[in-house]
C-alpha cells in the first residue's frame, strides 16, 4: 500500500527551481534511496515533504491524505520523522532530553497538569522515560544518558538524532545522509542497523545518501535527482546501469 | 490649519526627518555588516554634541572648529566603542553581543551623567543658524533650511564612497557575505573600524544639528532619537542606506504631521515610531526596501 | 537518594523560613526593604529568564507588563478616598471609583491583566526572531508607558499614583519567590520545560520533532508575562508610589542583568544573581554619598555608582559571557558528588 506520495512536486527560489515536478511514490515497509550529486535538490524535497519549505507547485500525500503545506510539526505529528544533514541535535541537552523531547507531542497533558505533576502526567512522564531508554539501548547511547548531546563524537551524534526521530513514533522516517563522516565499517553497521529498526518498528525509510555502497545495499528502490529532475528511478541494479545516471553521478564521482 | 502653518510643519518635518536619516544611516551600516543593534549609536550622537558644546563654551572655539573636532573626536570614540565592546564577542552569540551593545550604551549614558552632569545644558546657536526667513507669511527658522542641505551633501559623499571606492567595495562585499570577504583577504576588523568611524561622524553632525534645533543637552538625549532611529532603519529595510533615509523622513515627517493635525494625540508622538516598527515588521518584515530570506535547513 | 533529595529540599526551605522570620524580627526598615527587593527581583529575574533563557526569545519588554501589573493592582486596592486624592485632575473612570480589593486578589488580577497583554502582544510579535523580536517587544512596552502617560483617567498620566498601600512585606515578596522558583523547577523538569529548551537549542529541529513553536512560545510569553504583572504588583505596594517613568528601558535592562549574571537558562543562577544585585546596588550607594574613612574624607559624586555598576555589567558580558552558572543548576546531586569526591581524593 502506498504510504507517502507525490505529484508534479515543484520548489521554486526566486528564478531557480530547485526541484521540478518531482514524482515518487513510497510503499509501506519500504526501504528507498534518494541520490544525485550536490546541489541536485535532494534536501528540498526533504524540506518539503516535512513542511520546512511550502512546495511552489504539487501535492505530498501521507497515508492517503493530501498534507501538502501543513506545517512541519503537523507533519511529524502524523508520522513522519526526520533527521538533519549537518546534525541538529539539542546541543546544551542532556542525550537523554533530547530523546525526551521528541516525546512531548503525544503528551496528553495540559501545561497546568504537567507543572502540578498529577498522576496522569506523572505515569505519561514514566511512560516516556522507559520508551526513550529503550531507544537509547537501541542506538547503543544508553550509557552515555546524562552527557551533553554537543559533547558526543560524531557517530553517536547520528545515532542520537536517529534515536530522537523514532521517538516521535513515525511511521516513515527520512534519513539526510546518515552515514556521512562514517568509514566504510561503520557505513556496514549503519546498513544493518537501519534493516533491524525498519522490522523492529514496522517502519517506512527514505533516505538521501552519497555512499552508493550503502544506498545499493540497503535500498529496495532509488530516485535519481539532477539539477531538480528526476533522471531515473527503480532498483539499485537497473541504477547501476542507467546511462543517464552513469553519466550525470557516477561518471562524476 | 492654514497654509502657512503646513508648509512651517513640513520644513520642521523634513529637518526632523533629516537628522534621524543621518542617525539611521549609522544603524543600517553596522546592522549590515555585524548584524548587530549598535544599541549604543544614540549615545555616540549625544557624545558628539557635547564635545561641540564644549569645545565652544569651555575652550570658546570657532563653532566650525568646534563642529570638525566633534566630529573627529566622535569618529575616534566610535571606533573605540566598537574595538572595546563588540570585537571581543565576534564569535559570541547574538545575545551576548546585543547584550554588550545595550551594556555599553548604558555605561556611557552613566558616564555621561558624572562628566557632565545631569542638568540640561544649552547649546550655543551661532547666528547663522537661527535667523528667522519669511517667505510670504510664512516664517522659517533657517535651521530647518541648513539641515536638509548639510544631510544631502553627506549622504552624496557617502553614496560616493560606498559605491565608487575600494574601501565601500569592501564594506559591500563584507555586508553580503561576512566569511566568505575574510577569506577573500579583506581586513574585516578595518571595514568594521571604518563602518563605525562613518557612522559616528554622521551621529556627531546629526547630534550638532539637533543641538541647534533643539538646543537642550542631557546625557540620556541619544536614548530616543537612537531608539527611533534604528526602527527608522528597519522601516526602511536594513542594511540599505536609502532605505534609512526613507525610514527618516517616514518618520520625521510622521511625528511632526501628528503634532500638526492631531493635536488630541500629541502625547502619543513618541509611540508613533513604535507603531510603525510593529506594523511594519508585521506586513513586511524585511523593510520596505528589503528583500525576505529565507533560513537554509 | 530521591527521597534523601526530597528531605535536603524540604528542610533547607524550613531553615530559610525560619531565617526570614529572623530577619523580619532583627532587621531595621531599610534592611527589610532591601530583603524585599531581592525577593522581588526572584520573582522579575525568573520571569524574564523563562522567556529569554529557556525559551531563548529575546524579549526587551518586561518593564511594560510590569507596568500593567502595577498600576492594575495599584487601581485595585486603592481606597475610594486615595483614588479622590490621587486623581485631582481628572477623576478616575466611574467604575473604579469605589472598588476597593484585598491585596492577594489584586495582584492575581495584577498578574492576570499582565498575563492578557502578554498573549495579545505575544501572538504577533512571537512571528519575529532576535533582534527584530527584541526591538518589536521594547516597542510595545515603550507603547504601554506612552499609553499610561495619556489616559489620565485610568492611570493619573505623568502624576503617578502616591500613597498606595504598603501591602508588600517579606512573607509577599519572599512567598511569591519561593512560589515561582517551585513552579519554575517543576515546569523546567517537566514535558513542557525540555520542549521550551529544544526551542531555545535549534527551533527548526523542535518543529521537526512535533513541537509546535508558536504555542509554546506563547505559553512561556504568556507565563512570563503574568509574573512579570505580579513583580511589578509587589513593587508597587512596596515602593507605594508609581508613574510612568519608572518604567523605562532601564528597568528592563536592570532585570536583563540579573538574568545575564546569574547565568542565561539557569535557576538557581537568577535567584542568586537577584539577591546579589539588588544588595550590591545598595551596597554601591556609598559611591554616590560621602565617605569618610577616618583619615581621609572622599566626596562622593552622584551618578558614581550607576557608573560602577555599569563597567562592572561589561566586565561580566565580556569575560563571563555565561554568568554565574551558565544553563547549570544548583543541585543536591552536585553538592553530594562534591563531597564524595572530595572524600575520596582526602581518603
Amino acid at each position: 500500500m502506498s504510504l507517502l506520495r507525490t505529484n508534479n512536486l515543484t520548489k521554486k527560489f526566486g528564478g531557480l527551481t530547485a526541484v521540478s515536478k518531482f514524482a515518487m511514490d513510497i510503499k509501506e515497509m519500504e526501504i528507498v534511496g534518494l541520490i544525485g550529486p550536490n546541489g541536485a535538490g535532494k534536501t528540498t524535497v526533504f524540506n518539503m515533504l516535512t513542511g520546512v519549505y511550502k512546495p511552489t507547485k504539487g501535492s505530498i500525500f501521507f497515508d492517503g491524505r493530501d498534507i501538502t503545506g501543513i506545517k512541519s510539526h503537523e507533519v511529524t505529528k502524523l508520522g513522519i520523522a526526520r533527521t538533519f544533514q549537518n546534525i541538529r541535535l539539542f546541543k546544551e541537552l542532556s542525550v537523554l532530553d533530547n530523546v525526551l523531547v521528541a516525546n512531548h507531542l503525544r503528551l496528553k497533558s495540559n501545561i497546568l497538569f504537567s507543572v502540578l505533576r498529577t498522576p496522569n502526567y506523572i505515569r505519561q512522564e514514566k511512560h516516556m522515560y522507559e520508551k526513550s531508554m529503550e531507544l537509547l539501548k537501541e542506538v547503543g547511547l544508553d550509557d552515555v544518558k546524562d552527557e551533553m548531546a554537543s559533547s558526543l563524537p560524531y557517530g553517536k551524534q547520528r545515532r542520537l538524532e536517529i534515536a530522537r526521530a523514532l521517538a516521535t513514533d513515525p511511521k516513515i522516517l527520512l534519513l539526510d545522509e546518515p552515514a556521512a563522516g562514517m568509514n566504510p565499517q561503520e557505513s556496514f553497521e549503519l546498513m544493518e542497523f537501519i534493516h533491524d529498526i525498519r522490522d523492529k518498528f514496522d517502519l517506512t525509510i527514505f533516505m538521501i545518501e552519497h555512499h552508493m555502497q550503502v544506498v545499493m545495499g540497503v535500498c529496495e528502490k532509488i530516485y535519481v535527482l539532477d539539477h531538480g529532475v528526476t533522471i531515473a528511478e527503480g532498483t539499485p541494479k537497473e541504477i547501476q546501469n542507467d546511462e543517464k545516471v552513469i553519466e550525470a553521478y557516477l561518471g562524476v564521482d | 490649519m492654514g497654509m502657512s502653518n503646513f508648509l512651517q510643519q513640513l520644513a520642521n518635518g523634513i529637518s526632523l526627518g533629516s537628522l534621524y536619516a543621518l542617525l539611521a544611516i549609522g544603524y543600517t551600516m553596522v546592522y549590515g555588516i555585524l548584524r548587530l543593534i549598535n544599541f549604543a549609536h544614540g549615545d555616540i550622537f549625544m557624545v558628539g554634541t557635547y564635545i561641540a558644546f564644549y569645545s565652544m563654551t569651555s575652550f570658546l572655539l570657532p563653532w566650525w572648529l568646534s563642529f570638525l573636532i566633534a566630529m573627529i573626536l566622535t569618529c575616534i570614540f566610535g571606533i573605540i566603542v566598537e574595538k572595546a565592546a563588540y570585537k571581543p564577542l565576534r564569535n559570541s552569540p547574538r545575545i551576548s553581543v546585543m547584550i554588550s551593545a545595550i551594556g555599553a550604551s548604558f555605561l556611557i549614558e552613566n558616564l555621561a551623567i558624572v562628566l557632565f552632569g545631569g542638568r540640561p545644558k544649552a547649546f550655543p546657536i551661532p547666528d547663522m543658524f537661527n535667523k528667522v526667513v519669511k517667505i510670504g507669511n510664512v516664517s522659517i527658522v533657517s535651521v530647518n533650511f541648513y539641515i536638509p542641505i548639510i544631510t544631502g551633501i553627506l549622504l552624496l559623499i557617502l553614496l560616493y564612497v560606498v559605491n565608487n571606492t575600494k574601501t565601500g567595495m569592501a564594506m559591500r562585499a563584507v555586508s553580503k557575505d561576512y566569511e566568505a570577504a575574510r577569506l577573500m583577504g579583506i581586513d574585516v576588523n578595518k571595514i568594521v573600524s571604518f563602518t563605525f568611524g562613518i557612522g559616528s561622524v554622521l551621529a556627531a553632525m546629526g547630534g550638532i544639528m539637533w543641538g541647534l534645533k533643539f538646543p537642550n543637552l542631557v546625557p540620556l538625549m541619544g536614548l530616543m532619537p537612537g531608539l527611533k532611529c534604528f526602527i527608522a532603519a528597519v522601516v526602511g529595510g536594513i542594511g540599505d542606506i536609502r532605505g534609512a533615509v526613507l525610514g527618516g523622513f517616514i518618520l520625521g515627517l510622521g511625528e511632526i504631521m501628528i503634532v500638526a493635525f492631531l493635536p488630541s494625540l500629541t502625547g502619543y508622538r513618541d509611540a508613533f515610531a513604535f507603531i510603525l516598527l510593529i506594523v511594519i515588521l508585521l506586513l513586511k518584515p524585511a523593510g520596505l526596501m528589503g528583500k525576505n530570506l529565507t533560513e537554509k535547513v | 537518594m530521591k527521597d534523601k533529595r526530597k528531605i535536603l529540599t524540604i528542610i533547607s526551605l524550613i531553615l530559610f523560613v525560619i531565617l526570614l522570620f529572623i530577619m523580619n524580627r532583627t532587621f531595621d526598615s531599610y534592611e527589610i526593604r532591601i530583603l524585599n527587593l531581592c525577593g522581588i527581583y526572584v520573582v522579575l529575574g525568573l520571569s524574564l529568564n523563562l522567556i529569554n533563557g529557556f525559551t531563548g526569545l529575546f524579549s526587551l519588554g518586561h518593564a511594560g507588563f510590569m507596568a500593567i501589573g502595577a498600576y492594575t493592582s495599584a487601581i485595585f486596592t486603592m481606597s475610594p478616598e486615595l483614588k479622590q486624592m490621587n486623581y485631582y485632575l481628572k477623576p478616575i473612570i466611574p467604575i473604579f471609583k469605589n472598588i476597593q480589593l484585598p491585596f492577594l486578589p489584586s495582584l492575581l488580577i495584577a498578574g492576570l491583566m499582565a498575563g492578557l497583554i502578554g498573549f495579545l502582544i505575544a501572538a504577533p510579535v512571537l512571528r519575529l526572531k532576535d533582534d527584530y523580536l527584541a526591538i518589536a517587544t521594547l516597542g510595545f512596552s515603550e507603547i504601554i508607558r506612552v499609553v499610561f502617560t495619556n489616559t489620565q483617567s485610568l492611570t493619573n498620566g505623568a502624576l503617578g499614583l502616591k500613597g498606595l498601600p504598603k501591602y508588600t512585606n517579606v512573607w509577599w515578596s519572599w512567598g511569591m519567590a519561593i512560589g515561582t522558583v517551585i513552579f519554575m523547577v517543576l515546569l523546567i523538569k517537566g514535558s513542557y520545560g525540555r520542549a521550551l529548551m529544544a526551542i531555545r537549542e535549534d527551533e527548526i529541529a523542535a518543529e521537526a520533532m512535533g513541537i509546535d513553536l508558536f504555542r509554546h512560545k506563547i505559553i512561556s510569553f504568556t507565563i512570563g508575562s503574568f509574573l512579570a504583572g505580579v513583580g511589578g504588583a509587589l513593587l508597587a505596594h512596596l515602593l507605594g508610589t508609581i508613574d510612568p517613568l519608572m518604567f523605562r528601558f532601564l528597568l528592563t535592562f536592570n532585570i536583563l542583568l540579573i538574568v545575564v549574571l546569574g547565568g542565561i537558562g539557569s535557576i538557581t543562577g537568577t535567584v542568586i544573581s537577584a539577591v546579589v544585585v539588588t544588595v550590591l546596588m545598595e551596597f554601591l550607594r556609598v559611591l554616590d554619598g560621602t565617605m569618610d574613612l577616618g583619615f581621609i574624607r572622599i566626596s562622593g559624586i552622584p551618578g558614581m555608582r550607576m557608573v560602577v555598576f555599569s563597567a562592572l555589567l561589561m566586565f561580566v558580558i565580556l569575560f563571563y559571557q555565561r554568568g554565574i552558572m551558565g544553563t547549570k543548576e544548583f543541585t543536591w546531586d552536585w553538592i553530594l558528588n562534591r563531597k564524595k569526591k572530595y572524600t575520596q581524593i582526602k581518603g
